[in-house]
């Protein structure tokens, strides 16, 4: 593992620089393909509203995609995330436009851990909502 | 309806091996946009102390979840999985998946609450390689929504 942040660097409270990610329907049909998650919820309006949702919702496996990019984008090597985590608390609702949803995503250092761990709390919304709980990812620097 | 509690702690046989492919890495990185060159350049990965290209976080999702439907679709079980959502979802990684492993999981329901009308089951899965050695294990919680007028 190769990480270009280290541990004595970091100080809880460190802020990881924050993203923005789009989804539209064309990203969660491309994510349907890749993660074999079909549920028509994720796709098809009619079935999505007739289950009582607003409209087509994203996976909440993509948003935990999305959001996690912000911790492996800050410290290079993906696989020093070694523990991930959150709570679906919001849908992240994807209108039939051009335009699509965002994913905002910020993140900090909240607790320097043992053995060069640190523990980094995520936080995600989408149209001014919270869409995860308890986003938080241990990771392992050197 | 409340389900069985006595499913809690039941264990179910460990899945056939799921071969990571180094293409379906790929597919997956580009799905969710992410150009990390550690999931598609077998030359980027090595350089960072891995064997082949790795596997984004949640990538290994696709193999417990198909796992769990395993458990969850068990009839004795009965859960109404037309009405079932994620509530919450945990990865805890000893080393990161990479292409060319050969992955099984077996799946433990953790717990089963009724709260609200609604069914919580937490379901387990323990990730191991071909090797018997340990990989990831990943925590499943889902909720089947209560029917309305129930």
């Amino acid at each position: 593992m190769a990480t270009t942040i280290k541990y004595a660097d970091v100080e809880v409270g460190t802020e990881l620089p924050a993203q923005t990610f789009p989804v539209t329907r064309a990203t969660l049909v491309q994510y349907a393909g890749a993660s074999g998650d079909f549920n028509p919820i994720h796709w098809n309006e009619k079935f999505a509203v007739e289950v009582g949702l607003p409209d087509v919702i994203a996976h909440g496996m993509f948003t935990m995609a999305e959001a996690i990019r912000v911790v492996t984008d800050w410290v290079g090597d993906p696989a020093a995330v070694v523990e991930y985590g959150v709570r679906f608390t919001k849908p992240v609702v994807v209108p039939n436009d051009d335009k699509g949803a965002e994913i905002e995503v910020s993140a900090k250092v909240a607790a320097k851990l043992d053995d060069s761990r640190v523990r980094v709390d995520l936080v995600a919304t989408s149209a001014g909502q919270k869409v995860l709980g308890m986003s938080r990812a241990v990771v392992q620097l050197v | 309806m409340a389900l069985d509690q006595s499913f809690v702690g039941r264990s179910y046989p460990p899945t056939a091996p799921y071969e990571v492919g180094r293409e379906k890495i790929r597919e997956f990185a580009e799905a969710v946009g992410d150009t990390n060159p550690a999931y598609a350049d077998r030359a980027a990965a090595q350089a960072l102390g891995h064997p082949d290209v790795i596997a984004p976080p949640t990538f290994v999702f696709a193999i417990t979840f198909k796992a769990a439907g395993d458990v969850v679709h068990d009839p004795e079980l009965g859960l109404d999985y037309s009405r079932v959502v994620h509530g919450d979802q945990k990865f805890a990684y000893s080393r990161p998946v990479h292409a060319g492993d050969l992955l099984s999981v077996t799946s433990t329901i953790e717990g089963i609450k009724s709260l609200a009308g609604n069914d919580i089951i937490d379901v387990r899965g323990e990730v191991h390689d071909e090797n018997g050695e340990h990989v990831v294990t990943a925590w499943t919680k889902l909720v089947s929504r209560a029917a309305e007028g129930a």
